[in-house]
């Protein structure tokens, strides 16, 4: 068996245990790369430097094994696109604190993975590099913006990969190709560095092969950062430190049920899932949440103002290529978001979508005093077929609407494998959310499940229902 | 001043309505929102003072400058202002090759301060707001091989600069200048900026427009409701002294005037002023007026100051100039003519309160060394010690009056009895002179006014 194919925590204790060489992991690793990546169209760039850098890096947490950087992290040296060829010759002269952090930490970037251009969409399709396909079934699409990265732990490319939320980005790519995606809560992972899609949700975070290695990738990257006036304070020891505790006793409320467009296979794949947590002891009942289509609209109106104010920088003075450059999707989003920006318009969306922003954090204050943990399905469905974004403007927003609310409330949540569908290797997630800065807590309901069931294709034969 | 007429041989038909906003760079040791060396007017080369941040890389991301804000609170403080005690910055959106981001960080509805007041001898100007933002880069147009190129410097992109908008209770062109000038006093004052007009660290801008003052008999009243306004109103720019800038209001006002007589309206419009030519030119329609596009910068959490913060601020402000003022004529009987040049900084208040200190500690009236002082009958230099001043000044009103003749015979022996001195001296060694006044001192066996010897040395010497 590949080396490629174990989970960073194997590869790490059979480098510690002297079973295996740190050049054998990368041999496998890029042998992987070589043989798959121009299919699936997962790295944009290679960093041709990786093993050597590995190999001063080998006493650190994440032991100098191969990680894979969603292309919007500027990387020093290190070409970084965005995924939107007006920066295809944009070479950063400084490092993003998610990678510095990641590197200090022991991980090397063997690459920089594919995107939807500036993050914009969830499926690869605006990517100006071409589309990502789904590493399960190279028919359908790997979700995005994040899609390179979760193709890139999907198929055996990276040992985990460093993606980027804003409202779905991390979450729905790790469901559609059945990966482990964490979405940190809004100011916990640096922004500095990370090209700008809508500032107050955007979101730095792992996507990996399963909770435990996600917790291990996150305790890398995340912590305070000067250079971020959003970055929080807040201090954290060891995010899986109560991964092993058992969740008897949990009060865990699902939402999200019944939804126009949601199918019924989808629901009922989902809800045979509950009976995991209840055999584990914790209690599972429906809770009910305000209706995430309203989420849509509030984040639709933010974002794409936020857009429109972050992408004014590439004037076509700088960085060599002009706003023609700009694919179909940013040049909709600019004009959407300066529309809803301007003067007499402003306060009719921008003003009205912050309030009801604040109605959803309301009502997660008042979710979250009955309940420790919300769940619902990550995604609506399975990974869809290549082209179905097309002509399809709001494919995102869809596709993404039952992580919009913990987006635009900066909660943390986690998606994890809950359910194969045998005919076409294609997976639904689950979403668990916490509150605030108790991301222990998700990444602690996560594994339990994680462990109870068959659904994680790296540690699965473990028995399930 | 010649500026100060008002269309000679017409009569006074219009009054003036003026507003003013005034720009000036803070001298905080680093930049608004960056760890960059602010200090653009003495920077060696363009672009070395920058970094990701003010420069609008990708993912760059700006961290206010604590310093800077508490600043502007205490300007606003100085003015008499509330302080908002929830704020934010909001992003101002334009395009210009000086503007990295696309966007200027700015304050847009909940500024750090309101309402304040610059009292000026015409009367009180109200100040609307003050409010904090970044200064942009500079464009350099030049030649290069024989092309025309722009360059563009982002030294000073990100200076913190503040904007103080006043109301528009201006009414003549002497009264604008007092009101610039004394916001440069009180800037310079608490320390917090230069205020260098020629090379852009202070910027000020008129807005204008004229009224019938037959509608105001007894003179256009302040405040002044603005449905009695025209409806026009002129931006004034581009102005880099306090007397260009009387000298554009009062050019315009001339300018509008004619333009009214002839039954017609001034054009709404924002103008320069050729400093050349002395006459302002028309620089941009208000017509497509700008849409900024305001909104919050997400990526600066807004600002909770309490009560508290804002009175240990307030506690750090110096005694104002005013006050000074008021104080050293009430307390030490000191002429307002002493007083006005040392109210340019806390520095030299302070060394004019030590001499104070001194001469009553040796039963001298102040006034009287000031004026000494003044006179130059002392010579000193800024940060003396006061004591040594008033001692000087105590010996130069006790020295005994002495004729001119008895004087320059005594020099004149003295330089005759040492000839070889005198040729070095001539020569260059002008350090000789201490020894010539000592000769001097002891020919004449008493004690004399120092300053009256070498003059007359120096007059003999160089005879």
């Amino acid at each position: 068996m590949s080396l490629n194919t174990k989970t960073l925590t194997e590869q790490k204790s059979l480098l510690e245990e002297k079973e295996v060489t740190l050049s054998e992991i990368y041999s496998d690793t890029l042998a992987e790369i070589k043989a798959k990546n121009e299919q699936l169209n997962i790295y944009l760039t290679l960093n041709n430097l990786a093993e050597a850098q590995a190999a001063e890096r080998t006493n650190k947490a994440l032991a100098g094994l191969p990680m894979s950087v969603k292309d919007n992290f500027c990387t020093q040296g290190l070409r970084t696109t965005a995924s939107s060829t007006l920066l295809d010759t944009f070479i950063p002269q400084y490092e993003s604190t998610v990678t510095k952090n990641l590197q200090n930490n022991g991980g090397v970037i063997i690459g920089k993975t594919n995107l939807d251009a500036w993050a914009h969409g969830s499926s690869t399709e605006s990517s100006q590099y071409g589309t990502t396909l789904n590493p399960r079934n190279p028919e359908h699409l790997p979700g995005g913006s994040s899609g390179g990265a979760a193709a890139s732990v999907a198929a055996d490319m990276c040992s985990a990969g460093i993606g980027s939320e804003t409202a779905g980005s991390i979450r729905q790519p790790a469901a559609w190709c059945g990966v482990v995606g964490l979405k940190p809560s809004y100011g916990r992972c640096s922004r500095y560095g990370a090209i700008a899609m809508a500032s107050s949700t955007d979101s730095p975070g792992p996507l990996a092969k399963t909770v435990k290695d996600a917790a291990l990738v996150f305790n890398a990257i995340a912590g305070h950062d000067p250079l971020d006036a959003t970055s929080s304070p807040q201090v954290f020891t060891d995010f899986s430190r109560d991964i092993d505790k058992p969740i008897t006793g949990v009060k865990i409320g699902y939402v999200y049920h019944g939804l126009e467009g949601i199918s019924n296979d989808v629901y009922t794949a989902f809800e045979i899932q509950l009976e995991v947590f209840k055999s584990l002891g914790a209690s599972v009942e429906f809770a009910d949440a305000m209706n995430p289509q309203l989420a849509v609209g509030v984040y639709t109106i933010v974002q794409r103002g936020e857009v429109s104010s972050n992408l004014a920088r590439f004037t076509g003075v700088r960085y060599g290529y002009d706003r023609t450059y700009f694919g179909a999707e940013a040049k909709r989003r600019i004009m959407l978001g300066t529309h809803t920006l301007s003067k007499g318009y402003a306060d009719k969306y921008y003003d009205t979508a912050q309030k009801v922003r604040t109605l959803f954090r309301e009502d997660y204050t008042q979710l979250f005093a009955q309940y420790d943990i919300l769940i619902s399905l990550t995604s609506p469905g399975y990974a869809k077929k290549i082209g179905a974004s097309e002509g399809s403007a709001m494919f995102g927003e869809l596709e993404d609407m039952l992580l919009e609310p913990s987006s635009i409330t900066g909660l943390p949540g986690i998606s994890v494998p809950c359910y194969r569908d045998e005919k076409t290797n294609l997976f639904l997630g689950m979403n668990i959310v916490a509150p605030m800065w108790q991301e222990e807590k998700m990444i602690q309901v996560a594994h339990a499940y994680e462990q109870a069931t068959q659904w994680n294709t790296w540690t699965s034969k473990k028995g399930s229902l | 001043m010649e500026y100060m007429d008002f269309k000679e041989g017409k009569p006074m038909k219009y009054g003036l309505i003026c507003g003013m906003e005034v720009h000036a760079e803070l001298k905080t040791a680093s930049k608004m929102f960056c760890g960059c060396k602010n200090d653009p007017f003495h920077a060696e080369k363009p672009n070395i003072y920058t970094c990701p941040v003010c420069l609008g890389m990708p993912g760059a991301l700006p961290v206010p400058n604590k310093k800077a804000i508490e600043w502007a609170i205490k300007l606003g403080l100085a003015l008499g202002c509330e302080i908002n005690l929830f704020s934010k910055f909001d992003r101002k959106h334009y395009f210009y090759p000086d503007l990295p981001k696309g966007y200027q960080i700015s304050q847009a509805d909940l500024p750090f301060c309101i309402n304040g007041k610059v009292e000026t001898t015409f009367g009180p100007v109200r100040i609307r707001r003050i409010h904090l933002e970044e200064d942009t880069g500079k464009l350099l147009h030049q030649t290069i091989a024989g092309e025309k190129v722009t360059l563009v410097d982002f030294n000073r992109s990100s200076v913190p600069l503040i904007e103080i908008v006043s109301e528009a209770d201006i009414r003549s062109p002497e009264q604008a200048m007092e009101y610039a000038q004394k916001l440069r006093q009180i800037i310079r004052y608490l320390d917090i900026g230069d205020c260098d007009m020629e090379k852009g660290g202070m910027r000020v801008e008129a807005n204008l427009s004229l009224l019938l003052l037959e509608k105001f008999p007894e003179g256009i009243p302040v405040p002044i409701d603005e449905s009695n306004f025209l409806p026009y109103k002129v931006e004034l720019k581009n102005i880099n002294s306090f007397k260009f800038m009387a000298a554009a209001v009062n050019y315009e006002m001339n300018r509008q005037a004619e333009i009214l007589d002839s039954g017609e309206t001034p054009a709404q419009e924002t103008r320069g002023w050729n400093t050349a030519k002395q006459e302002s030119f028309p620089q941009r329609s208000k017509e497509n007026a700008e849409d900024y596009r305001y909104f919050p910068d997400p990526d600066i959490p807004p600002f909770r100051f309490t009560q508290a913060q804002i009175e240990e601020l307030r506690n750090e402000l110096p005694e104002m100039p005013e006050i000074v003022a008021q104080r050293w004529a009430d307390e030490y009987g000191i002429e307002a003519k002493y007083i006005e040049p040392a109210l340019e900084s806390q520095n030299l208040v302070q060394w004019g309160e030590e001499i104070v200190t001194a001469a009553k500690a040796s039963q001298q009236q102040p006034n009287k060394v000031f004026s000494a002082l003044f006179n130059k009958k002392i010579p000193a230099k800024i940060g003396d010690p006061a004591q040594s001043l008033v001692d000087q000044y105590i010996a130069l009103t006790s020295h005994e009056q002495l004729g001119d003749n008895e004087l320059r015979t005594a020099v004149e022996e003295v330089m005759a009895q040492n000839e070889d001195a005198v040729t070095r001296y001539k020569a260059g060694q002008v350090q000789l002179l201490g020894f010539f006044m000592g000769q001097v001192m002891k020919s004449l066996g008493k004690k004399v006014d120092p300053q009256q010897i070498k003059a007359t040395i120096e007059t003999v010497l160089g005879s």
